[in-house]
Formats: structure tokens, C-alpha cells, sequence
């Protein structure tokens, strides 16, 4: 039974942490990939296209035993955490970056023509109306990443997928316990799905 | 988002990309450092790299790939056919699931539920119809987007010139459906491909798994893994690239 909640407990904190990280690396690539700096443009292109091409598989296993092998060690379950929130802060950058573009352009140039800078324009009047744009998106990002956390227990880390397999050799219930685990995250996409819906409406 | 920069703008964005260049600069040095440290750039360590019979190895791999990613690509691309030209309670119900659930946790349905019912599929299989369930879900999705793409007055003209409702769906909406879709079905391919790394769960002799098996034999754990990547990078941004151009032709002739 300890299986299980260790399974579930480390599926749930992977996807917060992991999404919370992608949330804060994905705003600064998005913004890299707005700024008026050409170097800082590419870069974040470069980011996105290296990240979002790759199998998060590929790099999981890149991080897990390639890490150590150039003198940096953590924790596996944060070296998981490093891989997931990485990758998925690509797509995150892409949802943030389609949503700024959806505002049209004649409200960055109103906002310029009235003498706001760069900073000012993008705060007070592009972003607020990307933010209500965006959640949907970002509510589809934090799903495909509930369920790339699965891919964390390939290289040992003991997720609820994981443990659903251990807990299969051990009861021999394949039926029971793969329907409990999916069952698992159906609830936990119905959960992003709410609350995107209400921070959605908060926002409108 | 902004405007041609005047002399001031020019001066902060010179500026912004010395104090960027060093800052990135900075950061490839340290990783280089780090690689060099620990002896990961001995050119020991990347000689095999230059030979063909890894690349052979490691090419063939992807061609592995290549054929589960197409199969999974024809079988899922039926099943959202299917899904998307039945809308009722039940396919909803499946794409909502599917949307959820991972792959990984098919996939282990595969390999340790099915076996004991009687059930054992070839390697191939048993990664490409976990596969094909879930993507069936994804391209439901794009087909009906696809379809409701198209304006609701071409069916009305293609009804009112007489044609059956089969040959106008035939003749007149999916030829403009398809040509919406087209980029959007050339990134699912991209995540398709990407999928079919989960081999390395099923032992499926893929990129990614020959990879793992390459790296056990000859021990050079990172340089495997970096080609493995940089093979998936390069055929995955030919892929996207392919897309973007599609999506350009297609806006073009929206003009």
C-alpha cells in the first residue's frame, strides 16, 4: 500500500515542481524570443528547437547517466525534475509566445505611439490581454507533462506508472491496479482542466 | 513589438548583446569545463564516432524507428478517422482518456497484463498499438478541426449543385480540409517519432534503444547519447521546417 501513495505522492510533486519550473524558464525564453536584442532572439529559438525535438525519453536518460558522468550529482528524483521542467519549458515558451503574438499588433503600436517603453507597453497592455489567451494552452502543456512524468519512472524513479507495475508483479491484479493508475490521472487532468477553466474566467 | 530602433534603442541593444553574448558565453564554457574535467572531450572518446560501422549501427536504429513511427502514423490516422466521422458519447469519451492517460502506462499494459490473458504480441507490435491508441486520439482532433475548417457555404453549394452529400464531402470539403491540416499533421508526426523512443521500454531495436545498447558495449555513455539526440534533432527539425513551409504555402494561397 506504501507503494501506492509513494507512487501517487511522487507523480503529483513531479508535476507541480516540474511545471512550476517550466512556468519560470519558459517565461524567460518567451521573452528572450521577444526582445528587440537579435542574439538573445536566436538564443531563445535555439532553446526551443533543441528542447521540443528530442524525445524527453533521450534526454531523460541523457540527465539520469549522463550527469554523473561529468561530475554532477543530485538526487535522482531532482535530476528528473531538471529534464521534465527543461523540456516542457520549451512548449511552455512556444503557448506563452503564440499568446503575446494573438494580441494584435495595433495595440503594441497604440501603447508605443503613447510614449510607453518596451517594458511598460508589455506590461500593461499586451500581457494582461495574452494572460486570459494563454490559459488554455498552458492547461494543455500541464497535462502533456502529468502524463510525461510517467517517462521519469523508465530511469528509476518510482512514479505512479512505476508503481503500478511493481504493485502488478507483486498482486498479480494487472486489471485493477493499471485502471486505478489511469483512473489516477484522469482525476489529476480533470483537476488542471478546472482550474484552468476558473482562472479563466477570473481573467476574462 | 517594437519599433526600428533610433539611436538611443540601437546603444542599449548593443549593449544587451555584449552583456548576453558573455552571459551565454559563459554558461557553454562552464558545461565545456565541465565535459574537460572529467575527460568527456577526449578525442579517445569520440574516434568511434567517425567510424561507419556505429553510424551503421546507430543509422539503423533510426530506420527502425522510421518504420514503427510510419506504421503507428497509417494505423492512428485510421482510428482518427474513425473517431472523428463518429461524434457520439463513446469516441468523445476515448480521445478525453487518451488525452490523459500515458503512453508508458499502455505500453505496460502490453508487456505484463496482456501476456498473462493469452495475449503476446512481437516486439513491434507491442510498441506501435500502445502507440496507435493514443495518437488515434490526437488525430481525431485534427481531422474534426480540419473539417470545421472549411466553410459551411461550400457544402451548401456542393448540395445545391446537386451532388450527394457523399461526393461532396469526398470531392469538395476534404481536399481543402487536408490542405488546413497538412502542417498540423506533419508535427504530430514530429511527436510520433518522438514516441517511438519509448523502444528503450519494449527493447523495440529503435534509435534510442540501440543507443542504450551501444553505450553498454562500448562504455562511452554521454558521446552515445549526444549522437543519439543530435540524429533525432536533425531529422525531427527537417520535419518541422517541412511543416513551417507548409503553412506559409498554405497562407499564401489563402491571399
Amino acid at each position: 500500500m506504501s507503494l501506492v501513495l509513494e507512487g501517487f505522492l511522487n507523480t503529483v510533486a513531479l508535476t507541480l515542481l516540474s511545471f512550476a519550473g517550466a512556468l519560470l524558464v519558459g517565461l524567460v525564453v518567451a521573452v528572450m524570443r521577444i526582445v528587440p536584442v537579435p542574439l538573445l532572439r536566436g538564443a531563445g529559438a535555439v532553446y526551443v528547437e533543441v528542447w521540443r525535438n528530442i524525445p524527453l525519453l533521450a534526454w531523460l536518460v541523457l540527465f539520469v547517466f549522463g550527469l554523473p558522468e561529468v561530475g554532477v550529482r543530485m538526487p535522482l528524483f531532482w535530476t528528473a525534475f531538471c529534464a521534465i521542467a527543461l523540456y516542457e519549458a520549451a512548449f511552455v515558451a512556444e503557448a506563452l509566445r503564440s499568446g503575446v503574438s494573438s494580441v494584435a499588433t495595433g495595440q503594441g503600436e497604440a501603447a508605443r505611439a503613447l510614449g510607453l517603453s518596451f517594458g511598460q507597453s508589455l506590461r500593461h497592455v499586451v500581457l494582461p490581454q495574452a494572460g486570459r489567451r494563454v490559459v488554455q494552452p498552458l492547461a494543455n502543456v500541464a497535462i502533456a507533462l502529468t502524463m510525461a512524468t510517467a517517462l521519469a519512472g523508465v530511469v528509476g524513479v518510482v512514479d505512479m506508472t512505476r508503481a503500478a507495475q511493481r504493485i502488478n508483479l507483486e498482486l498479480a491484479q494487472p486489471l485493477l491496479v493499471f485502471t486505478g493508475a489511469g483512473l489516477c490521472y484522469l482525476v489529476m487532468a480533470a483537476g488542471i482542466g478546472f482550474g484552468a477553466r476558473v482562472l479563466e474566467r477570473r481573467l476574462a | 513589438m517594437f519599433d526600428a530602433p533610433g539611436p538611443r534603442a540601437r546603444r542599449r541593444v548593443f549593449w544587451a548583446s555584449v552583456v548576453s553574448a558573455a552571459v551565454l558565453l559563459a554558461l557553454v564554457a562552464l558545461g565545456l569545463r565541465q565535459f574537460a574535467a572529467n575527460g568527456q572531450l577526449d578525442a579517445d572518446r569520440w574516434r568511434p564516432y567517425l567510424t561507419w560501422p556505429v553510424w551503421r549501427y546507430l543509422l539503423g536504429g533510426l530506420w527502425s524507428t522510421v518504420v514503427a513511427a510510419f506504421a503507428t502514423g497509417v494505423l492512428a490516422m485510421a482510428g482518427g478517422l474513425l473517431l472523428a466521422l463518429r461524434p457520439n458519447r463513446f469516441t468523445r469519451a476515448y480521445a478525453e482518456v487518451m488525452r490523459t492517460v500515458p503512453v508508458l502506462l499502455l505500453v505496460y499494459v502490453m508487456l505484463f497484463v496482456l501476456p498473462s490473458f493469452g495475449v503476446n504480441l512481437p516486439l513491434f507490435w507491442k510498441l506501435v498499438v500502445p502507440l496507435a491508441l493514443s495518437h488515434a486520439a490526437s488525430y481525431a482532433v485534427i481531422f474534426r478541426a480540419g473539417v470545421e475548417s472549411v466553410d459551411p457555404g461550400q457544402r451548401e453549394a456542393g448540395l445545391s449543385l446537386g451532388m450527394t452529400d457523399g461526393s461532396v464531402t469526398r470531392f469538395v470539403v476534404l481536399p481543402q480540409a487536408v490542405r488546413h491540416m497538412t502542417p498540423l499533421l506533419v508535427t504530430q508526426a514530429v511527436s510520433l517519432l518522438k514516441d517511438t523512443s519509448l523502444g528503450y521500454v519494449v527493447s523495440y531495436a529503435e534509435l534510442l534503444f540501440n543507443g542504450r545498447v551501444l553505450a553498454n558495449y562500448n562504455g562511452l555513455l554521454i558521446q552515445t547519447f549526444l549522437v543519439v539526440a543530435f540524429i533525432y534533432l536533425v531529422v525531427n527539425l527537417a520535419l518541422s521546417r517541412l511543416a513551417h513551409r507548409l503553412e506559409a504555402a498554405r497562407a499564401r494561397a489563402a491571399r
